[in-house]
């Protein structure tokens, strides 16, 4: 239903839309982003349940921003996808939902994606001088070598520090 | 210059602030928390959350995990009432597949459910007691939360770490011991809470700890992200057992409490209401318990009993299709939550198809909660960091996953 009134009122801004198990989705560019979530704000889905990413290395568009939210009056639910390319940025929802800051952060720190307009753009859960994004899919489970790269303070190197820092 | 006067002058010229670290490991932050403090005397003028001191990668190690494998993951999210992460996953999962799952696992995941609400709560409503200074209410509450320990026990032989679902139903049946057990818990449990509340909601000294410590309007709660009891305490009526049942939570008769405020005192009382409300729901599983199978029985999804894999040339064939290239999985993306102790923890599953997750997002409740913390304190006095902190029930595993 929601989908509707998107379309009736912001048409052409729905780029794809899927029903999956019951899940309604709707695929959005970033330039509308603000826009519909404007509209989804007034009609009364204003709980912004989750903000995630999804690496897809092989695509143009690299990435899928993923918003989820819920109508606490009708129980309704709407993911919001918003495909994104590497080195883009999409606008910020920090300051129309206080929730999406920590998201967009854990964002920011785990893909690398980085978000317009965020009032605190630090890394979340690694370090800040943490290299690569570790939820990339060409990021090693194991963290790889990453550790011994070029200009990384960090004392891994099997163990041993570089011949020069001796 | 009278000393009082000095000490006054000085204040104003440097402002007289003062940072404290709370955490990574003070004995009120219950995990790895780091909170800096900006002091002006007892006054916070700004606290930063800093997070990450427990985060393991699960999502990452979910995507080289089959689903089956991920379960154990999942009894680490929120270690006070792994059982509730074990059946929201598996209800993820599952609705992935779209497949049912039989009406006893449904009555036994509710089950040990509620009792994990009960255990979760009872830690919180405890241990927020205790950093308050009122020990013994927390001491009369982990009796009845080792008796609850002791159910998962007989239910999935771990304590903590109990992994008890699998994907279509259960591990495996409860013992004969149990329902017993769970009788007498009933009973003892009720009256605990009874205890507690003797002791705390009518106690003046509690009131002046708790009330207006920590308020939260409706709008800045939904705004914030709240979910759970400290949505319900704010006065917004959400609970997922009622708004989106699941496994048939709608037949279940129950209330859901709601405070007005949204204090420490408001999460405090939802709390010890929906203890009392999951011993009802309790009760009314133990009275439909009926024998059954626990699993599905699909040999694409469900591993088949051992005796058979020994003898029958099939069950074997299916014993090593699903250990070693899993289940076949649709391609596709759901989102499924469920109400967690904590609030709303959801599971997001991106599948390619492939024996892997292509995605695995755990959606925290505490995240949003407690990235609120600054708001929630800033004005107010170190003690009162430390209630709220407490009533927002923070579990660093989840929170950092």
């Amino acid at each position: 239903m929601i989908i509707e009134h998107i379309d009736a009122q912001l048409p052409g801004t729905v780029t794809d839309r899927h029903d999956f198990r019951g899940d309604q989705t709707i695929v959005i560019a970033r330039g509308d982003l603000l826009a519909v979530v404007d509209l989804l704000h007034r009609e009364g889905f204003q709980l912004l349940v989750d903000i995630t990413a999804v690496d897809w290395p092989q695509r143009e568009v690299r990435f899928d921003v993923v918003y989820h939210w819920l109508n606490l009056a009708s129980q309704e639910r709407l993911r919001v996808k918003v495909p994104v390319a590497e080195g883009q940025s999409v606008p910020s929802l920090a300051i129309l939902f206080k929730t999406a800051n920590w998201f967009e952060r854990e964002i920011i720190d785990l893909f690398g994606i980085t978000f317009e307009g965020h009032p605190d753009p630090r890394r979340l859960l690694t370090w800040p001088d943490f290299p690569g994004h570790p939820l990339r899919k060409d990021f090693p489970l194991d963290g790889g070598d990453v550790f011994c790269m070029e200009g990384c303070t960090a004392p891994y190197n099997n163990g041993e520090r570089n011949q020069e820092e001796r | 210059m009278t000393m009082d006067s000095i000490a006054l002058s000085r204040q104003m010229l440097d402002g007289d602030k003062m940072i404290v670290n709370m955490g990574p490991s003070h004995p009120t932050t219950h995990g790895t928390l780091r909170i800096v403090l900006e002091l002006e005397g007892e006054t916070i003028t700004k606290a930063t959350p800093e997070m990450g001191y427990l985060h393991r990668g699960v999502e990452k190690l979910g995507e080289s995990l089959s689903y089956q494998q991920f379960i154990p993951l999942t009894d680490r999210l929120n270690y006070c009432s792994s059982i509730m992460n074990n059946v929201g996953y598996c209800t993820a999962v599952e609705k992935l597949l779209d497949i049912p799952i039989p009406k006893r696992a449904q009555h036994l995941r509710v089950l040990l459910s509620e009792l994990a609400r009960v255990a979760d709560h009872i830690v919180c409503v405890g241990v927020n007691a205790v950093d308050i200074g009122a020990f013994t209410a927390f001491l009369y509450l982990f009796k009845q939360r080792e008796t609850a320990y002791e159910l998962f026990e007989l239910a999935s032989g771990q304590r903590l770490h109990t992994s008890f679902t699998r994907i279509g139903g259960l591990m495996r049946d409860i013992p004969a011991g149990f329902v017993p057990l769970a009788e007498r818990f009933l009973v003892e449990c009720s009256a605990a809470i009874d205890e507690l509340e003797r002791l705390l909601t009518h106690n003046p000294i509690w009131h002046d700890r708790t009330k207006g410590i920590g308020a939260i309007s409706a709008e800045d709660a939904i705004n914030w992200g709240y979910t759970g009891p400290c949505l319900r305490a704010a006065g917004v009526p959400q609970d997922l057992r009622k708004a989106q049942p699941y496994l048939g939570y709608e037949t279940y008769d129950f209330d859901i409490a709601i405070g007005t405020t949204g204090d420490v005192f408001d999460r405090y009382l939802v709390r010890v209401e929906e203890m009392r409300q999951s011993l009802r729901i309790i009760r009314q599983v133990l009275d439909r318990l009926e024998p059954g199978p626990v699993i599905v029985d699909d040999p694409k999804v469900a591993l088949p009993p051992k005796e058979k894999v020994y003898t029958r040339m099939e069950s074997l064939i299916h014993h090593f299709k699903l250990i070693m290239h899993g289940m076949e999985m649709p391609v596709g993306e759901v989102y499924s939550a469920t109400e967690a102790a904590n609030g709303e923890l959801g599971f997001y599953l991106v599948s390619d198809g492939g024996k892997n997750p292509y995605r695995i997002r755990v959606r925290p409740p505490c995240l949003p909660i407690f990235s609120s913390f600054e708001d929630q304190v800033k004005g107010g006095l170190i003690a009162d960091a430390v209630a709220v902190l407490g009533a927002m029930n923070i579990i660093a595993g989840e929170l950092d996953r």
